[in-house]
């Protein structure tokens, strides 16, 4: 038999070392005692003289996640979990997966001393109360009973977020101290070494209080999460009883009581109805006008899942229009169409063309975002004959506020819109077209460009693209002169 | 008036709000000694509980509860007879890093009546986040309500101050929305959601530079619906969440059970809140978002578009889906496994990881978190085949409904 007697409860270089050595001599976990060096080191002062052999030469490998997990179990107030660490290493050693057989009996017990330690490391972070002591070089002291032997543990995140306060923290076990540079640990106190007030603490209980909601009352779920051993240092929790007992009350009289005669606000903000209404009074359908109207439009259901009507944009005064299909996921957040990437490819293009964008009215044949949900993205949608149908009214109205020279129809859905008919955009594209008339040119959309896997085929594309756009240019210039 | 009394006043306005997280926001800390505060790694810290079962992470106050709108559930709308009460910028920032340095909050969640204009309020709002960074470095939690409509600079300012911004968008259903909270336009929250999420896109894409970090509220947005104020079923709160979840990548939609307020309304139904449905909800929503299910899937099926009360929505729909089952947990896709009544995450994770080695038996359950008596019907293990006539027993529902008890207060 073997005693290992361990400098402290959070030895572990001590347990790894002892384990280690064990291992290699091939000694039996039930071969083995662990104990901690105490305050009477007499008591063990005759099994001290146990000594084992050298290490042998070798070495034997455990993953990483045991040392991990080693070094948080050991932290626990089990006294056997010195021996029930060493009897899974000496499993390990043959058995290297067993950490993710998360059934066996020692892996789970291990894994459950973890997780009951980092659970007992997050409610001191989260419970630890600090008290002034002093108004001048003040210091902050807390007293907390941890249920484990976590506070050399815990208080690095004290040290983090308090770096500019002098702070204490004292438990039964040890203290940690924090000087603004560095963490001492000294021997543990009785509970009367701490404060026992603070000047905040009435105003934290009243902040308690008032944050329940008396009509909610759900005790368990509260006790789940904070204990009741963590009661007594908590500041707040003698509110905890009264406060459920007089819940009930609170809460059937808000039921009960009449409702009071609505308080008559002061003032109201009417300032921007009068505005609206100014604006209304003026020239309807402007396209500020058209573009306020249609903000609400419900023509067809698209509306539902989008998150606004995304109107055309453009100078009053525009020769050029351009209609695209309906806006993208982009657009539609942003509110503007042609913002997102076949905006960008449309923007590269006109300037190839010679086409200055903030001189054109650009707009799309449907105004709302048609899209099916797929994991975290919204999948483009083509929008149908009806739905294009029903948004058609306020492409005619932007045609007429504007009176373009020309309009240019950006894939099959504008063109189906612009001309009212489906017409093939390969067949009809490279000249004018007159549309009761309005002279129209068809080309393709830009997320058709974007589409083209092949190089070759996109540059072909562009350049087609580009020559389209660049009769437009053409057609305005001719109109310019001819004014 | 004193400040604990306005704390009273306007903390007792804010608590309608369920939100208190303080997670998933970017690492901080104060060790190069010129600040106060953290960042929790990982998951928030809640300091304390309230008797309500909700967690205390935050000092989650309203700025002011004078209010212009009339919103018919609020506690703080136009017409109701609370008192009110305003915190001066100062009053604020003071109470913060006063509680932070005792520990007892991750930080701020601020919010506010609007008073004047959006822009007004949210220019209020923001000046607190900003003197808690910019004059006292400040480096805990802050979450800002953030105002519809407000301008685009101000919005651009709380989200570099802020670790999360959020938008109520109250009801489910423009419909409702449009008679209890006539001044709340959902149009307009969710063009400013749209917003939100174009500069946490922005954020995310551009690295941050030396001179320059492009910070955008790094816990990203969330949301509140409550229920039971109006009579939206489940299956329309379910779709409003998804389509926001995916429209605006929202972390979070809060469900709020609708409670009995102070000096609450005469046009709405004052009964005890449906907490049981707001649990049902919440379990509902993970499912969505973690277990790989369709909103179409947990809602369909059920008449009334309402989740049963009496069982969780996943065993819901395994009941109603039985022909998948019974499943080999030896064999099935981590996607099947994820859909077995009582699996966890992190069980699904140990039973991959564990069956790789060894076999898995009805005694390992335990060890793995997982209820027997939930999930034995409908898994195959190495010593376990539940009967084919189980699974096809119409009283097989009877075996998980919870023993009659009382809900709510007894009135």
């Amino acid at each position: 038999m073997h005693t290992i007697i361990l400098d402290s409860e959070t030895d572990f270089n001590g347990w790894r070392q002892a384990a280690r050595r064990l291992a290699l001599n091939e000694v039996k976990p039930q071969e083995v005692t662990w104990t901690v060096r105490n305050a009477e080191p007499e008591l063990f002062a005759a099994t001290e003289a146990d000594h084992l052999p050298d290490v042998p030469e070798g070495t034997f490998n455990v993953p990483a996640k045991f040392v991990e997990l080693a070094k948080a179990a050991i932290l626990h107030r089990n006294s056997e979990r010195f021996a029930r660490l060493y009897r899974l290493l000496w499993r390990l050693r043959n058995l290297h997966d067993l950490l993710n057989v998360a059934t066996d009996p020692d892996v789970a017990e291990i894994n459950a001393m973890a997780r009951e330690v980092h659970r007992d490391e997050h409610k001191m972070h989260a419970f630890v109360r600090f008290r002034e002591v002093g108004r001048v070089n003040t210091h902050f002291v807390a007293w907390f009973e941890p249920e484990h032997h976590i506070v050399e543990l815990a208080a690095p995140f004290f040290a983090k977020r308090f770096a500019d306060m002098p702070w204490s923290i004292l438990t039964p076990d040890v203290c940690a101290h924090w000087d603004g540079h560095a963490i001492s640990i000294t021997p543990g106190v009785a509970k009367s070494e701490a404060p026992g007030e603070d000047r905040l603490e009435e105003t934290w209980r009243s902040y308690y209080a008032a944050i329940f909601n008396p009509a909610r009352l759900k005790v368990k779920a509260m006790q789940t999460e904070m204990p009741q051993k963590y009661w007594r240092n908590l500041p707040e929790a003698s509110l905890i009883k009264p406060l459920i007992a007089s819940a009930e009350r609170t809460a059937v009289a808000m039921i009960a009581n009449e409702a009071t005669e609505p308080h008559k606000p002061q003032k109201r903000p009417d300032e921007p109805m009068a505005l609206k209404q100014a604006q209304d009074a003026q020239a309807r359908d402007t396209i500020a006008a058209l573009r306020d109207e249609a903000a609400d439009c419900r023509a067809c259901p698209l509306w539902q899942d989008a998150t606004q009507t995304v109107f055309g944009e453009g100078p009053q005064g525009a020769t050029l229009m351009l209609v695209g299909e309906q806006p993208g996921d982009k657009e539609d957040l942003a509110g503007h169409p042609f913002v997102g990437p076949a905006g960008q490819m449309l923007d590269r293009a006109l300037e190839d063309a010679g086409i200055d964008r903030a001189s054109v009215y650009i707009t799309n044949a449907v105004k709302h975002f048609k899209f099916v949900q797929r994991g975290k993205v919204r999948l483009h949608q083509k929008p149908n004959t009806a739905e294009i149908r029903a948004c058609r009214q306020w492409y005619a109205r932007e045609l007429a506020a504007i009176k373009p020279e020309l309009v240019v129809a950006l894939g099959a859905t504008a063109a189906l819109s612009v001309l009212g008919k489906i017409t093939p955009i390969n067949k009809n594209r490279g000249h004018l077209i007159d549309h009761d008339g309005t002279k129209v040119l068809v080309t393709v959309h830009p997320s058709y460009l974007l589409r083209l896997p092949d190089v070759k085929a996109k540059a072909l594309e562009y350049q087609r693209f580009i020559d389209d756009l660049k009769i437009a240019a053409d057609q305005l210039r001719n109109a310019v002169r001819a004014a | 008036m004193d400040v604990q009394r306005k704390l009273e006043i306007l903390a007792d306005a804010a608590k309608y709000d369920a939100s208190c997280a303080s997670s998933g926001t970017e690492q901080r800390d104060s060790s190069d000694g010129k600040g106060l505060g953290s960042t929790a790694p990982g998951m928030g810290i809640c300091h304390s509980y309230a008797p309500d079962g909700r967690c205390i992470s935050l000092l989650k106050v309203l700025l002011t509860n004078a209010c212009n709108y009339d919103c018919l559930y609020c506690v703080n709308r136009a017409s109701s007879n609370v008192p009110r009460a305003r915190f001066t910028v100062d009053e604020v920032v003071k109470l913060t890093l006063d509680f932070y340095r005792r520990n007892y909050i991750e930080g701020l969640f601020l919010s506010s009546g609007i008073i004047r204009s959006a822009d007004y309020t949210m220019e209020q709002v923001v000046a607190v986040a900003r003197k808690l960074r910019e004059e006292h470095r400040f480096r805990g939690y802050i979450h800002l309500k953030t105002i519809p409509e407000a301008d685009d600079a101000l919005i651009a300012e709380a989200g570099r101050y802020a670790d999360r911004l959020s938008i109520n968008i109250e009801m489910p259903e423009e419909t409702s929305l449009a008679k209890l909270a006539p001044e709340k336009d959902v149009r307009a929250i969710r063009r400013t959601m749209g917003r939100l999420r174009l500069k946490l896109d922005e954020a995310a894409e551009k690295p941050a530079t030396k001179t320059r970090p492009a910070r955008f509220a790094p816990a990203g947005q969330s949301t509140q619906m409550i229920v039971g104020a109006d009579s939206a079923s489940d299956r329309t709160i379910l779709k409003t969440s998804a389509n926001l979840y995916g429209a605006y990548r929202l972390k979070r939609v809060y469900y709020s059970a609708f409670s009995p307020i102070p000096d609450a309304s005469r046009a709405l139904p004052l009964i005890a809140p449906p907490l049981v449905r707001e649990h049902r909800l919440y379990q509902a929503d993970w499912l969505m978002r973690f277990y790989g299910f369709d909103v179409g899937e947990i809602v369909d099926g059920h008449e009334s578009g309402m989740l049963p009360l009496d069982i969780d929505p996943k065993l819901a729909w395994a009941l109603r889906h039985r022909e998948r089952f019974p499943l080999d947990v030896a064999s099935a896709s981590r996607e099947e496994l994820l859909r077995v009544p009582g699996f966890g995450r992190k069980a699904v994770d140990r039973i991959i990881a564990t069956r790789r080695v060894t076999s898995i038996r009805v005694a390992d359950l335990a060890r793995l978190h997982i209820p027997r008596n939930k999930a034995l019907p409908f898994i195959v293990l190495s010593d376990h085949r539940p009967s084919a006539r189980l699974l096809d027993a119409g009283g097989l529902v009877e075996r998980f409904k919870p023993k009659a008890t009382q809900l709510g207060f007894g009135f």
